[in-house]
């Protein structure tokens, strides 16, 4: 592999982990409340707005179907509004979170979901507020499970970031479909293919360790 | 606030008299009373807008402050609603809920949170936080209190000591057995030092083993720390054991209350004795209750079951039976338990028809009690 080539692709891995690390960071503050409200807000439940609770879920059900690529086109005049472009890394961004938080969201709607209902029903009768229910027990209860599901939302945004790279949003899809592709630089492919297994990797390994190290409901740790 | 000590202030709510009871002693005053429902009633609405479902109605009940009452009923009874209305977890639809003289029913929620510090719950799941150490979960109530790190210290140490889980303050959930987890469950409903303490089924997911060691501790907290104590069951054998005082619930009404020596003794609800079957008394026979008949045949003997309560002896009955009478006894099964401390005896005898009227006569004006159980040949 050539010199030029490493940088290229060095560069592409780089930019690739920016626009992964932005849009997962963006993804998850707003998607994170968005979840515990959904996750909160039904019918007798601790912050009850039910008619809030369906239009907000219908909102993001409707972004969950819509389909990545006809996403990013879609909603190409607000990536231009925010960011002036709609090529590159930091155009990407924005289509990548516009996915990102809805599935963050119900990923954590499902985690505090799964709490043991008699742990607010106990944290109700210490005395606890809706807001320390929340911040003092469901979140850190349902910790590793959200743990694992911010991890395969980071593994999909790496595939997404790639797919961005098509409409040439820059990163290793780019590199991969402009060199490898359209170059025929099958070395290049396979580059690309063997950077982005090995970032799925890495973050799906230290996902799963952080799981399991929040997880106090087994012996086995 | 934050030391172990037992109450000592008395609270006296006024308010509206104890509604009509079956029979017995209740001890319990509204005078002392720390808990006292007034005519109370739950209902709940049905999800299709249809008819409410009446989980409680016209409960009357006055806890006197101190004692460990018990709440026994069926399942579907309405027991945990009816404790639920003390911490306010629950509303009461009609009547009154009054808790160390405030009234519960019209208390906002912000005012209820800090109400509900001085109510202490535990369950019969024991509602731990697994991402949380013993430490942890017994001091995630004075966390909430907003209780200072250091104060918090100084309060879960000895709780841990007192429910006798000391060594395991740095265990997860998950590495403790049901016993230790609901010694946690019962310090963390102590941290806030509360007046009351209310238990929904503590011991219901408890071997019996536990379950005696744990209403042990249960007894020790309320002697030590001068803790009411409210638990609901549907195991006589956990009321027997420790309450002083019980109530019987039965399809959202009180069926019968009172301390639990009297009920015991003479239980007047049909829905008592069900539950008191199996827990005092005898078991008879098979070769017995195969033969037996409810109606009375010629020939067949009475078989009749005859409590005696405190120190009685039975010997002198069964011996003045058979004199003055100048008949057979024929002892059947008999038992001695012990009921709130005081010994209750049950002896199941055999006697011919003839002298079963003059018997009962007998037995009667000894104070004790009688009842027949059948008839065999
Ligand atoms: N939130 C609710 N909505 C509608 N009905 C309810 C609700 N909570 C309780 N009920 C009904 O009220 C009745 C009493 O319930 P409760 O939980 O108090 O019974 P319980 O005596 O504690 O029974 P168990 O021994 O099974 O715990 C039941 O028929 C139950 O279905
Ligand atoms: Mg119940």
């Amino acid at each position: 592999m050539s010199a030029n080539m490493f940088w290229l692709l060095w560069s592409a891995t780089l930019d690739t982990l920016f626009m992964v690390a932005v849009s997962a960071l963006i993804g998850v503050a707003i998607g994170a409340p968005l979840g515990i409200f959904l996750a909160t807000s039904r019918k007798g439940e601790l912050f009850a707005a039910p008619i809030l609770n369906r239009i907000l879920g219908a909102i993001v059900n409707a972004l969950r179907s819509t389909p990545f690529i006809i996403l990013v086109v879609a909603i190409i005049p607000f990536t231009r509004l925010l960011t002036g472009t709609s090529i590159g890394t930091t155009a990407a961004i924005v289509p990548l979170t516009v996915a990102t938080f809805p599935f963050v969201a119900r990923l954590i709607e499902s985690s505090i979901r799964e709490v043991d209902p008699g742990l607010i029903e106990a944290a109700r009768a210490m005395g606890a507020s809706p807001l320390q229910i929340v911040l003092k027990v469901l979140v850190p209860e349902a910790r590793p499970s959200i743990t694992l599901g911010l991890t395969l939302t980071v593994v999909s945004l790496i595939g997404y970031s790639a797919m961005v790279g098509a409409v040439g949003g820059g990163g290793l899809g780019d590199l991969g479909i402009r060199y490898g592709y359209q170059r025929f630089m099958p070395e290049m492919m396979l580059a690309v293919v063997v950077v982005l297994i090995v970032l799925v990797q890495a973050v799906q390994s230290t996902g799963d360790k952080l799981a399991r190290h929040f997880d106090k409901r087994s012996r086995s740790n | 606030m934050l030391q172990l000590s037992p109450h000592s202030d008395k609270s006296a709510p006024g308010g509206s008299p104890n509604g009509p009871q079956s029979g017995h002693q209740s001890g319990q005053t509204d005078d002392d009373a720390i808990v006292r429902f007034a005519s109370a009633g739950k209902r709940f609405a049905a999800p299709d807008g249809g008819a409410e479902f009446v989980a409680l109605e016209d409960i009357d009940l006055a806890v006197s402050e101190g004692s460990i009452t018990g709440i026994i009923g069926r399942s579907g009874a309405g027991k945990s609603t009816l404790i639920r209305m003390v911490n306010g977890l629950e509303r009461p639809s009609s009547g009154r809920v009054v808790v160390d003289g405030i009234d519960v029913a019209a208390m906002d929620e912000r005012k209820m949170r800090t109400l509900r510090r001085s109510v202490g719950m535990i369950f019969q799941h024991f509602n731990l936080l697994s991402s949380r150490t013993a430490y942890a979960n017994v001091a995630l109530p004075l966390e909430i209190a907003g209780v200072s790190k250091a104060e918090i210290a100084k309060r879960v140490t000895p709780l841990l000591d007192l429910v006798g889980i000391a060594d395991k303050r740095d265990r997860y959930p998950a590495e403790m057995s049901g016993g230790q987890k609901q010694r946690v469950g019962i310090a963390r409903a102590l941290a806030t030092n509360p007046k009351v303490l209310l238990s929904d089924e503590a011991t219901s997911a408890l071997d019996p083993e536990t379950t005696r060691s744990v209403l042990a501790l249960l007894k020790q907290v309320n002697r030590e720390l001068g803790l009411t104590v409210l638990l609901i069951t549907h195991e006589m054998q956990v009321v027997r054991e420790i309450a002083d005082h019980v109530a019987v619930l039965d399809r959202g009404r009180i069926v019968e209350k009172g301390d639990t020596y009297s009920v015991f003794a003479r239980p007047q609800h049909p829905v008592t004795r069900t539950f008191l079957e199996g827990v005092t008394g005898v078991r008879l026979p098979a070769f017995v209750t195969e033969k037996m008949t409810s109606e009375p045949e010629p020939g067949a003997e009475a078989v009749v079951k005859i409590v005696f309560t405190g120190p009685t002896a039975t010997d002198p009955i069964l011996a003045e039976i058979g004199k003055t009478l100048a008949t057979d006894v024929n002892i059947l099964a008999g038992a001695v338990d012990e009921i709130a401390g005081k010994p209750y005896g049950t002896l199941v005898v055999a006697l011919d028809q003839a002298a079963l009227a003059p018997a009962q006569a007998l037995i009667e004006e000894r104070g004790l009690t009688s009842e027949v159980l059948g008839y065999v040949r």
